[in-house]
């Protein structure tokens, strides 16, 4: 397996102290990988530095060999990275086939047919949906657009931050299903996720994140196995 | 009910699309760059000034010179938003409005300078107007502002709602964060509302100038019923200030209308007050406006 995206001796937060300090993340194409730790880790900001969307002072980050340090999302998107961000991930006024179309915008399709056509057949729900406005739709089915509309510029790399954050535990299932899928379509992975245990048991790798340093990282086995995680951050006494 | 219709309902419905097309500037700049741009009187102003100078040169109908002061206003909001605006983006929004209560006094100023400050006409003369089925009777001018509002509004819905350009708008307003995370171009998406923006504004400013006369003050005594229209159709929806305009421009004539007795229901003098008895009593039962706007 080939290395697609890889962070090195970042240091980055906003302005003030950092909030990550000399991380490093390593993500393999194919697969999920995860980021876990405790609130205020600089999980997200992590994932935001890969965005350029915080003040990088230090490091790296280089996709498919490439140096992207600073990209700017109109550069990284058509280059195959997309994001979804934790909360307001919709254009609510836009109907779901809109939302869906803006996503095309930055890095447009060969075939933007197919392309819709194979977000429908992830998510059959908004089949029915086309055109309500997406601000009428429930959490989870917010979640589904969001991820969509990152879907449709046919990305080599999907950046999620805490997709299931809000989300009722049948919905967080369902989500979880649909990342697989979409996995084994061949897009890798990397999200940032609360439900820790649930994540890693999908994951192919995972990365613990403890005062904005690595903490640890392992396969998603090896982390739930592992007594100082399980402790820490799975919350120990629940069964495995 | 005929001398409802010539002298209450129709010139509702002229100062109703002046308003409207104005209030459409004022409401995307409003939801895209998200501050209240002062100016956009003024620049209504430096618009109908393009136009009546390209007049004294070419003898044709003044609204078929209406691409110059497009051109005029386009160019000038261009360069206000690069050398103003631009520098402060990243500045808390008040900035930006403080400047362009600047802007509006340059852009009142320079009128003044080039254009003198007396009162100018598009056309000298009376002309008399149609009449139609012996007792409807409008003016030319009339016929053509409702005419030409009317198409304006369908192609500007057409543009936000079917082309690429109109729903990057549509997104970068409703969630411009995100806008920026899918990879849209913010900067082209800003450039664009200010093209449409002034040239709305350019057209409606020719309406009133040729409605009334040219004046430097013509864009700026009407703001006040833009914003009202902008804030009555929703923060941000180009739709709804269209509609508030015109239900702006129509409350304003049919509230001297003598609805009981003889005697106007409000006098002429104080009808400018309706547009900001309107604009109260929303933002106190209503602030995000008929069309589910932004929140002021």
């Amino acid at each position: 397996m080939s290395l697609l995206l890889s962070v090195k001796g970042l240091t980055a937060g906003y302005g003030g102290l950092p909030v990550i300090e000399d991380v490093a993340l390593d993500v393999e194409e194919r697969g999920i990988a995860v980021i876990i730790g405790p609130n205020g880790a600089g999980k997200s900001t992590l994932l935001k530095s890969i965005f350029a969307l915080t003040i990088v002072a230090a490091g790296t980050i280089t996709f498919a060999g490439r140096n992207i340090t600073g990209f700017p999302a109109p550069k990284l998107v058509p280059l195959g990275i997309a994001a979804v961000p934790q909360s307001r991930n919709v254009f609510p006024s836009l109907t779901v086939a809109e939302n869906l179309d803006v996503g095309t915008y930055a890095a447009p399709p060969r075939d933007k047919v197919a392309v819709l056509a194979r977000v429908l057949a992830l998510f059959p729900d908004l089949q029915a949906k086309l055109r309500q406005p997406a601000g009428e739709l429930s959490g989870g089915q917010r979640q589904m657009v969001a991820i969509g509309r990152a879907l449709m510029s046919e990305p080599k790399l999907l950046l999620l931050d805490e997709p299931t954050a809000g989300l009722s535990p049948a919905y967080l299932e369902r989500i979880f299903d649909l990342l697989l899928g979409i996995a084994r379509s061949g897009v890798t992975i990397l999200m940032v996720e609360q439900n820790a245990r649930q994540a890693l048991r999908i994951a192919s790798r995972g990365h613990v994140l403890v005062n904005g340093r690595n903490f640890m990282s392992g396969s998603g086995e090896e982390l739930l196995a592992s007594d100082t995680v399980r402790r820490s951050f799975l919350g120990g006494a629940e069964a495995a | 009910m005929i001398e409802f219709i010539n002298l209450y309902l129709i010139p509702g419905l002229i100062i109703g699309s002046i308003y409207a097309l104005g209030a459409v500037g004022i409401s995307m700049i409003f939801g895209i760059l998200r501050f209240a741009h002062f100016a956009h009187g003024d620049l209504m102003t430096i618009g109908a000034y393009g136009t009546l100078t390209a007049v004294w040169f070419i003898p044709v109908h003044p609204l078929l010179l209406l691409p110059f002061g497009i051109a005029l206003a386009v160019v000038s909001a261009l360069a206000v938003d690069r050398f103003f605006y631009k520098p402060l983006r990243k500045l808390p929004t008040i900035y930006t409005v403080i400047s362009s209560f600047g802007v509006a006094l340059i852009f009142r100023s320079l009128a003044q300078l080039l254009w003198s400050s007396g009162n100018q006409v598009f056309i000298p003369g009376v002309k008399p107007p149609l009449v139609l089925f012996q007792t409807f009777r409008i003016a030319a001018l009339h016929a053509q502002v409702i005419v030409l509002t009317l198409v304006i509004a369908v192609a500007l819905h057409l543009f936000l709602s079917r082309s690429k350009l109109g729903r990057a708008m549509r997104a970068v307003a409703d969630e411009p964060e995100l806008a920026a995370v899918a990879g849209l171009d913010t900067e082209k998406v800003i450039r664009s509302t200010w093209v449409i923006g002034a040239a709305l504004a350019a057209t409606a400013g020719v309406f009133a100038g040729m409605d009334t006369s040219m004046h430097p003050n013509l864009g700026w005594n009407l703001l006040l019923a833009m914003f009202a229209a902008a804030v009555l159709g929703g923060i941000g929806k180009p739709m709804g200030a269209i509609a508030g305009g015109l239900i702006i421009g129509l409350a304003e004539e049919l509230s001297t209308y003598n609805w009981i007795g003889d005697n106007p229901l409000i006098s002429p003098s104080y009808k400018s007050a309706v547009a900001f008895l309107i604009m109260v009593v929303l933002l106190i039962f209503r602030p995000q406006g008929l069309f589910k706007g932004r929140l002021l």
